[in-house]
């Protein structure tokens, strides 16, 4: 079963590329389960900031010299690389915000304080990550309308019917995950979005899990908002995009004020903003971010995302079977279509005790209710061990979370 | 013994205690150990205003002034590794006089080379059971 995937992928030669992968943790080489929470940077990433902060810094849009030129070229060629990638009509549908969180935030406080009423619905999933939930219940608060959430099965896919029945409400918005972050649940995105249509929903699609581990087809998909971060796809922190279909970004009135998002100031005359995506894209970028954001999907791409997507459900199925080997232990999330996340429980521990043990053995796994206190409510439970892959992760290295288990658990029962 | 000196003589004797182990492994053994060792935290106390939250792991805090003057503690936690830190910061805060307690420098933390517990990427409830502890030392000596 180990290296089964060896012939199409050489795992070895991925881990070269993050120099973060040699480093020691508590005298033990550092095995990094923790990829959901934010994945390790390959060297073209980090090379890029070097690069740019040492040769071509400046600001962007509107220098009349040549660094200026340089940076823009670059900015705006990111921009082109994730509309390429993700496969959005026009590059002007590619907001850059800092995250994922932002980006939902953003449409929160344009599109939905713009469009819903005290008698609108707003349709969440139990699957959500707070990021997907927070800025909706504040929103919902200021308007006074509703929120209303879609059940989950057992095995932590969403539940069809209630999604279905919970549409005949007419929601003025749908969202939910593409990828759950503690299940590792791949939903239908795109059935769910036509069925959304039909119902006449406006679709935000939350693909911070999704983005890194699967192939993303805006247009394909047909949904009119998706928000992912870079830092989850090989990326730097504090850099992300909101993709918006064009006439809804046209039609949405600006979010922040400041430089860049106008078209003209005035104090006789009103003041006119820009077209998107700049409208959206107020004050000095993350041109640094932006930069390191579109040499990590040209690194994803240069690896092939079906390809890390392929290891990574092999890693899922391995972990899968071997976890299930240790007595007491239970996964959570056992749906069929599942990206590289396994959550578990085992009796008579504490996920925070066995957390800061496999620590000591140099494993990083997260532990907690992972963002999602909703769905940890729903199962049950106050939290789980959660240990996430990403293209750099071995099958020893999932043997190696079995073994330091069995050591904690013998430690702590 | 002079009172100011209680808790910092409690805590030098835990860094004595836990100079013997030689590696992690056997000093988390030990907090374990401790942590099982905690008598259980009387149900009526085990309630939610004394539960301090963190994202992991659940600390319970209660306090009491004896007759003496001198603050009595009592806690739990459901995490094991927790609970015997817990147990520890008990043992060597509990009894003492609430001005010292509010005035205390908890050092054995880092000589036992587990200060990491106290950051505030643990989340685990201790950092504020250790603020929670001088803030009933600083109530109780306020009131006295």
């Amino acid at each position: 079963m180990v290296g089964k995937d060896e012939n199409t992928y050489d795992v070895q030669e991925i881990r070269r590329e993050f120099p973060i992968l040699e480093r020691q943790v508590n005298g033990h080489p550092l095995i990094y389960l923790d990829s959901a929470a934010s994945s390790q940077k390959p060297r073209a990433v980090i090379e890029s900031q070097r690069e740019y902060l040492s040769h071509f810094h400046s600001n962007i849009h509107r220098g009349a010299h040549a660094l200026a030129t340089q940076a823009t070229e670059a900015f705006e060629g990111a921009r082109e690389i994730a509309r390429e990638y993700f496969n959005a009509s026009k590059s002007s549908e590619i907001v850059f915000t800092s995250g994922a969180t932002d980006s939902i935030n953003l449409v929160a406080g344009t599109w939905g304080r713009s469009n819903l009423k005290s008698d609108s619905t707003i349709l969440l999933t139990r699957l959500e990550h707070h990021s997907n939930i927070v800025p909706w219940q504040i929103l919902a608060t200021e308007i006074g309308c509703k929120i209303e959430v879609v059940d989950i099965l057992s095995d932590g896919s969403l539940d069809l019917s209630d999604f279905n029945e919970k549409l005949s409400l007419k929601p003025a918005l749908v969202c939910f995950s593409h990828v759950s972050n503690t299940l590792g649940t791949i939903n239908d995105v795109k059935t769910l979005t036509s069925l959304a249509h039909k119902a006449g929903s406006v679709v935000l699609i939350d693909g911070a899990q999704a983005a890194p581990h699967c192939q993303v087809d805006l247009q394909d998909l047909d949904c009119d908002f998706y928000a992912f971060s870079g830092h989850k796809m090989y990326g730097p922190t504090g850099i992300g995009v909101l993709y918006g279909k064009l006439d809804l970004l046209e039609s949405m009135p600006p979010w922040r004020g400041g430089g860049e998002m106008i078209s003209s100031v005035s104090f006789e005359e009103p003041t006119t903003f820009n077209i998107p995506p700049y409208k959206f894209e107020a004050g000095t970028p993350n041109i640094s971010g932006v930069i390191g954001l579109g040499q990590a999907i040209s690194w994803v791409k240069s690896i092939g995302v079906d390809k890390i997507a392929a290891h990574e459900l092999a890693l899922t199925e391995y972990a899968h079977k071997k976890l299930l080997t240790i007595e007491g232990l239970k996964i959570y999330g056992t749906a069929e279509h599942k990206a590289g996340v396994v959550s578990f429980l085992v009796d008579g521990t504490h996920p925070s005790d066995l957390g800061t043990l496999l620590d000591q053995l140099g494993i990083a796994v997260r532990t907690g209710s992972h963002c999602t206190e909703p769905l940890m409510k729903r199962l049950g439970v106050s939290g789980t061990v959660r240990a996430s892959f990403a293209a750099y992760t071995t099958f020893e290295e999932i043997d190696a979370l079995v073994a330091g288990l069995e050591r904690a658990i013998k430690m702590l029962r | 013994m002079n009172r100011t000196n209680q808790v910092n003589s409690r805590q030098d004797e835990v860094i004595d205690e836990f100079d013997m182990f030689s590696d992690w492994m056997e000093k988390y053994e030990h907090i374990i150990e401790i942590g099982k060792d905690l008598p259980p935290m009387e149900e009526e106390d085990k309630v939610e205003e004394n539960l301090i939250k963190g994202c992991q792991s659940r600390v319970w805090l209660s306090a009491k002034l004896n007759s003496q003057g001198e603050v009595i503690f009592s806690a739990d936690s459901d995490a094991i590794i927790t609970k015997g830190l817990v147990a520890l910061m008990v043992h060597i805060l509990s009894g003492s006089k609430a001005s010292v307690i509010a005035a205390a420098d908890l050092y054995f933390l880092e000589k036992i080379g587990l200060h990491e517990h106290l950051s505030s990427t643990r989340s685990n409830g201790l950092a504020s059971m250790v603020k929670q502890m001088k803030m009933y030392g600083l109530v109780f000596s306020a009131r006295s």
